[in-house]
């Protein structure tokens, strides 16, 4: 419908479209001026250096210099590497050691603060303290607590008569150590993650399973787990994920050592690249650990979708 | 209606033997009489485990406050006999400590100030206004939670050395002025923000600009605190990049130097407490202020 103003005959229709047009390119104008330097930032920093990590791990680049294209010679190299096999084999006994106790004692707690306890609020900030604190500086508190010597463990267990121990000076300990006081670090967290996991679960449903005659242990393998599968998968990855990048413990404690007994993925990245300056290799050992952690991820996943699929 | 008539049909000792077990079921859960005053069984498994896990740090403390002849002598002493604060003044005045936690101070705060401005502003574009492209850059912006910071540190630092940042505290802050999981949280919480106030506000002839700053902004505390304490915690705990990126001790940030304690002083355990409990601190400080927000945060997250 045209009407006329003016001797100008003006289409409706062709209003109603500029004024689309000029609302769609106020938006993108809007929208990138909004998020265009987030976007910049945060992916100039990951995809760019991204790439050229997988341009470096071809090269013998020693981080100063660019270094010469040298083809898959260093992924020939790492896979007869015994120290990656070794930082690989670490990172794999971490993640047994810590995972199934972390997630299961986590959920054990959570299910005792989710009692309507009272204290609540004092116990979750106990529980989180040493998530929120440093890993330097816990790192260096616990290389006090379990030093052979001085340390306030070694003193206790001769209180007691037992034999002191060499714990993050003794080859055949220290990894053990390095996952017990990892799991002191990340308790607090898988506490609150599934607490609020089980605020959720209609109390209802507890209470119908109460009356239908459900003792505690049914009602906690048929009712409770079940419902905090998601989170528990959830946690699961979160956890992969973070022993995969185990550091900071690492390097204030052992630096890898006693005898290499305590070199993880990340430490042995680290020293290659930033120690010995071989970047090229680094770069290479750096690639190898981003796609054994993205298919631990995805396969976490994809069994966590079919396992709510089934139920 | 009561409840016979409801359940027409229903044998009448079934009816019985149903309400018998509801009320044994609410008995089991409200516990009467003198049992209530008893506490909660729970507190035995709680109570205990939560003093673990403080205890190392009040033992780092103690020490803190302790000689180095209490601290090796064998067996250690379990309190400071008197006060003793050499070991703080040792460090304070004899390390590069100020310096250090000045420097972590400047780098978390810009960390803190520029994320509240760039995630907010990216996390209410991606919320609320459709703009071309805008799905594939929240998905890509997403997938980099995928890519390690093991991987991207390399040419990082190679990216780095070549403008110049290298081993000046702007090489800390650069890569902590937006964060893919900060764009995340703004983004989750404007989407269930009431679109009516902006709309009003849009009506008022405000840009959107304007409507942000002045409408959105001011709702939004809850959400900026809560993204504050997340990136001050994690800023200032920070090691694996200060380690590399800084190599002049004036410029290390605390996490940094803290480490270099360890071969310098290695038995003056008395001086590396006051170091770790002057580090610790500041983010405990933070955590126990913000508590309520830092659980939501990292619940949120989770959850959304």
């Amino acid at each position: 419908m045209a009407t006329t103003i003016d001797g100008a005959t003006i289409d409706e229709a062709t209003i109603a479209r500029d004024a689309n047009r000029r609302i769609r390119r106020s938006n993108n104008f809007a929208g990138w001026a909004f998020a265009g330097p987030s976007v910049f930032i945060v992916l100039g920093l990951s995809f760019i250096p991204m790439i050229w990590a997988g341009y470096l791990s071809l090269t013998d680049s020693n981080l100063v210099s660019a270094g010469h294209f040298i083809g898959l010679a260093n992924y020939a190299a790492l896979a007869k590497d015994p120290l990656l096999r070794q930082a690989f084999t670490n990172t794999f006994l971490l993640a047994v050691m810590y995972l199934p106790i972390g997630l299961a004692a986590g959920l054990g707690v959570a299910i005792l603060l989710n009692q309507k306890i009272k204290l609540i609020g004092f116990y979750r900030t106990c529980f989180l303290v040493p998530f929120v604190a440093s890993a330097a500086a816990e790192g260096l508190l616990f290389g006090f607590i379990f030093d052979p010597n001085f340390g306030i463990v070694n003193a206790g267990l001769q209180a007691v008569g037992l034999p002191r121990q060499g714990f993050l000076q003794d080859p055949s300990q220290a990894l053990a150590v390095l996952a017990i006081v990892y799991f002191w670090t990340q308790f607090g967290f898988n506490i609150v993650i599934y607490l609020a996991a089980l605020q959720d679960i209609p109390q209802e449903v507890l209470e119908a399973a109460k009356i239908d005659g459900a003792g505690r242990w049914s009602r906690f393998w048929h009712v409770t787990v079940p419902t905090v599968r998601p989170v528990t998968i959830f946690l699961l990855v979160w956890g992969l994920i973070d022993v995969f990048q185990f550091f900071d413990l690492v390097y204030t404690t052992t630096r890898g050592g006693p005898l290499n007994s305590t070199l993880t993925l990340v430490y042995y990245i680290w020293e290659l690249a930033f120690n010995f300056f071989t970047a090229g290799y680094g770069a290479a050992v750096a690639y190898v650990l981003f796609f054994t952690s993205l298919i631990v991820t995805v396969a976490a996943l994809a069994y966590g979708r079919r396992r709510r699929v089934t139920l | 209606m009561t409840g016979e008539q409801t359940l027409q049909g229903v044998p009448e000792v079934d009816m019985a033997l149903h309400r018998a077990r509801i009320e044994e079921a609410e008995r089991r859960m409200h516990r009467s009489g003198w049992r209530r005053h008893l506490p909660q069984r729970g507190h035995l498994v709680l109570l205990p485990l939560s003093i673990i896990m403080v205890l190392p740090f009040v033992w780092m403390l103690l020490t803190s406050f302790m000689t180095d002849t209490e601290i090796n002598s064998i067996p250690p002493s379990l309190w400071p006999h008197h006060l003793y604060t050499g070991g703080y003044s040792t460090v304070l005045a004899s390390s590069d400590f100020p310096y250090w936690f000045l420097n972590s101070l400047i780098v978390a705060g810009a960390a803190v100030l520029a994320q509240l401005v760039l995630c907010s502003l990216a996390g209410y574009a991606f919320a609320r206004i459709q703009f071309r492209g805008s799905s594939v850059m929240l998905i890509l912006l997403l997938a980099t939670a995928l890519i390690p910071f093991q991987l991207t540190v390399i040419p990082t630092f190679v990216i780095f050395h070549d403008i110049g940042l290298i081993n000046t505290l702007g090489a800390l802050i650069v890569p902590q002025l937006t964060s893919a999981l900060g764009i995340y949280l703004m983004y989750s919480f404007f989407q269930s923000f009431p679109r009516e106030l902006e709309e009003a506000g849009r009506i008022d002839g405000c840009s959107r600009l304007q409507v942000f700053w002045k409408v959105v902004l001011p709702l939004a505390k809850p959400a900026l605190a809560a993204l504050g304490i997340i990136t001050f915690i994690y800023a200032w705990n920070d090691l694996f990049w200060p380690l590399i990126a800084i190599t002049s001790s004036r410029t290390f940030t605390v996490q940094v130097g803290l480490t270099t304690f360890q071969g310098e002083h290695i038995t003056h355990w008395s001086q590396i407490m006051a170091g770790t409990t002057l580090t610790t601190l500041p983010v405990l400080l933070v955590f126990l202020f913000g508590q309520r927000r830092f659980i939501q945060a990292i619940t949120g997250a989770v959850k959304g």
